[in-house]
């Protein structure tokens, strides 16, 4: 698409959906120079590994990545929290030209002796890359030694984007699938990928599972805990939320342990009863079936009410999204028509062609579709479109606000539980306190119109 | 170094690129660009974002894996290009990387090039400053910048009468302050970075790719010829933005700690009176009033008390000098900088107040600083919001100064610098004393 906000190499990168068969680049390196919102191979497996919180997470690398990774996430824990605290070899100048492998063999050594975690993940960053120290090495020298899991995540900043850390992230808990007892699992059983246990979702999330009668064996990775993910082959299913981060994982035990997966999202009522009626006919038990019916029916009818009271002041609004990964966009375009709202533009850091093509397919006429996008174009899709609300992270937040649009937050330091039944209510009333707060009177936009 | 561990555990300092990257917003139409992967530029801005509140469009080189191994002058070059397309900046700032310094990229010769190959009347003004993220904190590569920027575009001016004012890291209030204080002696003041404008604007109709505000260009030029130099903080390296005004253009350097209380502050406009010939303004001299007036109303609820102070150096210096002032004990100074003078510092800033001697460490890191203080009854912790799980943990008050207040709103409008600031501190100071003994208290009193 052209337009004056948008670089000329990243024309091909922007979609108005319309007249033209639907045609998209993406799943490419950001531009330079284009102010990307978007992170690195790091923060991909950072993310996706942060919630396990019994294991030790140690940034291999100068200060920086550590202390920007630090509580990054809202990713709660029922028990130990040694994942809230930041770590770091904190590489100098003489490890840099010397090399850093004695420094993280010694790092590892006095963390773990302090805090006794199940596992270590010690993360590399661009420099260890760079400098090549053999991570791989000193793992496995501090594995024999100290008896617990000691994994490496080739996570070098610069080899890729998030999806590349993703993907290291799911090689590194790969070698922890298969190593635990599988003993007294029902065949009614799944493991969670890709949900964060952000303020608590997966909580929610395995109280339904449960409630229709499947045992739910491993949180991957909200409220992680590492033996549970060394059993997580006894499962008879995976299933798994957020496109990009864990399918690598549930394909590569799909491989080796021949367990099926289904792909879910619990945002959203719609998303969150297909979830649960897709899992309990997996089982084929019209039991479990039963179950689910009851309570998505009980759920849904506590639910609508409450809801309609949200759908009539928003009715019409509209919306744009920007957020990580697309199937997070996916839900969120769904939630949005559930609350009468109209999406107006969609856009995602990492959506591959096939989730792209998607939402194509789910969204209306004239919906911006954008991939790996930049404050200037957002800001102006957002003006063009004259939106009423944004979703999306803390970077899109400012964007936002400068302009006096009303903001979502769905990004993962948030403090409201967005999955599930009750999770929609909180969407709505989260869209709601800020599309209908009167402090856009008196921002310049609004002032404007006021006047006229 | 950290004599007692290996690892570090919730750091005390920042990455010095993100020092530049702050600094450079401080300058009229500049956008600050990171030469290195992608994440970095990102991580940056999502992290400044959460303090300001504020949009900071931090451009990057996103090197990928060829040019790790290639070099990065390509992307540096193509990265240019599209910001200059696109934002139009009279200037870009560019700071360099881990990543990019240890492939060894030669920036200021890919410049050359990049000027030489597409250089036209539109090229903006381009500064760049090393700053390896392995050596040094976020400070080393603020104070980098600012160096750098005088550096690379002051030219020889002739006399004039601004008085240049290098403010160090300090928060966009600190800045309007100095600002008005300047008018308030009637001098033309040229303060750098000033990033009160660009990281602390108002609400608007239309996204600023570019915010308005910075120290404009052409003051930056003149710099040379001003009649004076006054550089805060207490800790400085020997080479400073303010050495190379003096060495390069004999513009005359004033260094003083930063005006935190009411010596420094004296010290700071007594600079400001000579340099003016004029007297303390009315203004200040009332304000200067009130705050003694208010610190006899409030000693009692503070004498005595015990407080940890850690965050930069400067500014951990200066509180530390308040703090004596006003009767609290400062137990403990901790710094993740290691410029190697806090605690001369810190002896300076003690001086004449009857305050015994504080535990003064620098390089360290939470961790660090929660074993140090179990062995000592802390009643009061002063520093910013990363302290804050600490505090909890320990249930001790926390007083959010300096960079970054993350779980609070109005980190940029604290401020800290002048008799002002140090009223808004015994304020903040007081009350959180009072507010802890009140909440924890069986009664519940109504008066104090």
């Amino acid at each position: 698409m052209k337009s004056a906000a948008i670089l000329e190499d990243r024309q091909g990168q922007v979609f108005r959906k319309g007249a033209e068969p639907f045609a998209i680049d993406c799943n490419k390196d950001s531009l330079a120079g284009a102010v990307s919102q978007r992170a690195c191979v790091f923060c991909g497996s950072r993310v996706v590994l942060y919630p396990i919180a019994d294991a030790l997470h140690l940034v291999h690398g100068p200060i920086g990545c550590a202390v920007y990774t630090w509580d990054i996430r809202g990713a709660l824990s029922s028990g130990p929290e040694l994942h809230r605290l930041s770590f770091s070899t904190d590489l100098q100048e003489m490890d840099v030209i010397f090399g850093g492998e004695k420094k993280l063999t010694r790092a590892l050594e006095e963390l773990i002796d302090r805090h006794q975690p199940k596992a270590a993940f010690v993360y590399s960053t661009c420099i260890v890359g760079i400098i090549g120290d053999d991570l791989e090495a000193v793992c496995r020298k501090v594995t024999k030694e100290k008896s617990i899991p000691v994994l490496p995540v080739q996570s070098e900043g610069f080899k890729g984007n998030k999806r590349a850390g993703y993907q290291a992230a799911c090689n590194a808990m790969a070698k922890l699938v298969g190593t635990g007892d599988t003993g007294n699992i029902s065949k009614y059983s799944i493991n969670i990928l890709g949900d964060f246990n952000l303020a608590g979702e997966i909580w929610l999330i395995r109280e339904y599972f449960q409630k229709i009668g499947i045992e739910v064996v491993a949180n991957i990775t909200g409220d992680g805990r590492i033996a549970d993910i060394q059993r997580s082959h006894g499962a008879a299913l995976n299933v798994v939320q957020c496109s990009g981060a864990t399918m690598d994982l549930a394909d590569m035990m799909k491989e080796k342990y021949s367990i099926p997966s289904l792909r879910v999202s619990y945002f959203g009522v719609e998303d969150m009863a297909a979830a649960l009626y897709s899992v309990a006919e997996h089982f084929n038990n019209p039991l479990l079936l039963e179950r689910a019916e009851k309570l998505i029916k009980q759920e849904v009818s506590a639910l609508m009410p409450e809801l309609s009271k949200y759908k009539e002041a928003l009715k019409g609004k509209k919306a744009a999204i920007y957020v990580g990964g697309a199937f997070k966009a996916f839900s969120l375009v769904k939630a949005f028509r559930l609350i009468g709202m109209d999406v107006v533009m969609v856009g995602s850091q990492t959506g591959t062609r096939e989730d792209y093509i998607e939402l194509d397919q789910i969204t209306d006429d004239g919906t911006i579709i954008v991939d790996d996008s930049n404050p200037l174009e957002l800001s102006a899709f957002l003006k063009e479109k004259d939106v009423d609300l944004f979703v999306g992270g803390v970077k899109e937040r400012p964007i936002a606000y400068k302009l006096g649009v009303a903001f979502c937050d769905h990004n993962h330091e948030r403090k409201e539980m967005l999955a599930g039944f009750s999770g929609m209510l909180n969407f709505a009333r989260e869209v709601y306190s800020s599309v209908m707060s009167p402090v856009w009177n008196f921002v310049p936009r609004r002032a404007k119109e006021i006047q006229k | 170094m950290t004599a007692n561990y290996i690892s570090t555990t919730n750091a005390c300092k920042l990455c010095r690129p993100l020092g530049a990257s702050v600094a450079f917003r401080g300058i009229e139409g500049c956008v600050p660009f990171l030469h290195g992967s992608q994440g970095c530029a990102t991580y940056m801005r999502r992290y400044i974002i959460s303090h300001f509140n504020e949009p900071i469009d931090i451009a990057s080189s996103s090197l990928g894996e060829k040019n790790a191994i290639y070099g990065g002058a390509a992307n540096l070059k193509q990265g240019l290009e599209n910001v200059i397309s696109k934002y139009h900046p009279s200037i870009i700032g560019i700071a360099t990387t881990c990543l990019t310094e240890t492939i060894g990229d030669d920036v200021p010769h890919i410049l050359k090039e990049y000027v030489n190959e597409f250089g036209s009347s539109e090229t903006p003004a381009i500064v760049n400053v090393s700053t390896p993220s392995y050596s040094g904190s976020h400070m080393e590569g603020f104070h980098g910048a600012v160096k750098s920027i005088v550096e690379q575009l002051c030219e020889i001016a002739p006399a004039n009468e601004t008085v240049n004012i290098l403010s160090g890291f300090v928060s966009a209030a600190d800045i309007r302050y100095l600002k008005s204080v300047c008018e308030d002696f009637a001098i033309d003041s040229t303060i750098l970075p000033d990033f009160s404008e660009t990281l602390d604007g108002p609400a608007l109709d239309d996204y600023p790719l570019i915010p308005k505000g910075g120290t404009p260009l052409e003051k930056i030029r003149t710099m040379g010829g001003a009649r004076a130099t006054i550089e805060l903080g207490a800790t400085l390296p020997d080479d400073t933005a303010g050495t190379c005004l003096e060495k390069q253009h004999r513009t005359p350097l004033y260094r003083i700690g930063l005006p935190i209380g009411i010596r420094q502050t004296d010290a700071f406009f007594d600079t400001l009176a000579s340099l003016s010939n004029k007297q303390l303004p009315a203004r200040h001299m009332n304000a200067r009033g009130r705050l003694i007036d208010a610190m006899v109303d409030g000693h009692k609820y503070i004498f005595g008390r015990k407080a940890v102070i850690y965050g930069e150096e400067d500014l951990v210096a200066g509180l530390t000098g308040f703090l004596a002032e006003i009767g609290i004990q400062p137990v403990l100074c901790a710094s993740g900088g290691k410029s190697g003078m806090l605690k001369d510092a810190v002896t300076d800033a003690l001086g004449g107040m009857g305050c015994l001697m504080p535990e003064v460490v620098e390089d360290v890191d939470f961790y660090d600083i929660e074993e140090k203080v179990k062995a000592m009854k802390v009643d009061l912790l002063i520093g910013h919001s990363k302290g804050y799980s600490f505090a909890r943990k320990n249930n001790i008050p926390l007083i959010r100064v300096g960079f970054p207040i993350h779980d609070r709103v109005g980190g940029q409008r604290l401020l800290h610098l002048g008799y002002d600031g140090a009223q808004q501190l015994f304020d903040t100071i007081t009350n959180t004393v009072i507010a802890h003994k009140q909440d924890s208290s069986d009664v519940g009193y109504s008066y104090m």
